[in-house]
């Protein structure tokens, strides 16, 4: 089993979470033209957001690393999988 | 007497060699797979999505402020599962059963706005899985996520039920758990899929 911890505020995430979709819908709205920063911002702000339920509500801070270990190496070959798709578009062709 | 609740403990709780219970552990490595499906999806609306000379501004075809609050009620019903957990782990059960009506509740309250937006699209936008490639590629994700949360729902209904039969105690709530892992992923990704579809 997992060591004993003291549960986290879920409250407070809750509120990080749900103001972070606020952020999000705002700055979608605010920078509809601007490609470039939209997509990073959103990028991040949804980072953000995935990595605090993983981390707080899935309990992965308080896991036993080799947990963390299969969780990542999955992650990774998903970057991996959605980056070499991405690549085959950008890359110029031979 | 001794020896007899040792065996009827080891019975309910197996030994684990990872030190995580084999439920848990189960749940994780589904979990693993469900991330390379979602992957897949991803990846293939974004291939899709930055290798087409046009795509629809998700805008104007996609009501964000209604989607919005679906995802705030996805937010919210993880945090009513992890108090449900840390309830059944306090001792608290009146709050344990609150917390996990107050999930399911939530959870159906989403699925309903789902099939708001769907029926909204599909019966009065003419907007269909055939109507463009953003159809195709919006209603496979988004399709395949609400099958997950209703799955998810099901399950919240059966252990719901466990929990006002009673069945579920300070030692032995485990399912809460393994579920809520389900729960909490069904969500994550859906933060994802709200920020790629609906806002980019």
């Amino acid at each position: 089993m997992e060591q004993e911890h003291k549960p986290p505020n879920y409250m407070a995430i809750f509120y990080w979470l749900a103001g972070l979709t606020v952020v999000e819908v705002a700055w979608a709205t605010l920078l509809h033209t601007n490609r470039f920063p939209l997509i990073v911002g959103l990028v991040a702000f949804a980072g953000v957001k995935a990595l605090l339920v993983a981390l707080f509500f899935m309990h992965l801070k308080f896991e036993r690393k080799s947990l963390g270990i299969i969780v990542g190496s999955t992650l990774v070959l998903g970057v991996i999988l959605v980056t070499v798709g991405l690549l085959e578009h950008y890359l110029p062709r031979p | 007497m001794t020896t007899h609740a040792l065996t009827a403990d080891q019975h309910l709780e197996p030994p684990s060699t990872t030190g995580i219970p084999h439920d848990k552990m189960g749940m994780w490595v589904f979990l693993c797979s469900e991330v390379m499906f979602f992957t897949g999806l991803i990846g293939a609306y974004l291939v899709l999505r930055f290798s087409s000379a046009s795509w629809p501004d998700p805008s104007k075809t996609l009501n964000i402020p209604l989607t919005a609050f679906n995802t705030f009620l996805l937010i919210c019903s993880s945090v009513t599962m992890v108090q449900a957990l840390a309830s059944a782990d306090r001792g608290d059960l009146r709050k344990m059963k609150l917390f996990l009506s107050l999930t399911l509740l939530f959870g159906a309250c989403f699925l309903g706005v789902q099939v708001f937006e769907y029926n909204k699209l599909l019966f009065h936008e003419h907007f269909t899985p055939s109507s463009s490639l953003f159809g195709s590629v919006f209603f496979t994700t988004t399709g395949f996520h609400g099958f997950h949360v209703f799955c998810g729902v099901v399950c919240m209904a059966y252990m719901t039920g466990k929990a006002f039969l009673g069945k579920l105690t300070q030692a032995h709530h485990q399912g809460i758990e393994t579920l809520g892992l389900y729960w909490h992923f069904v969500d994550l990704v859906w933060i994802i899929l709200f920020t790629i579809i609906y806002l980019f």
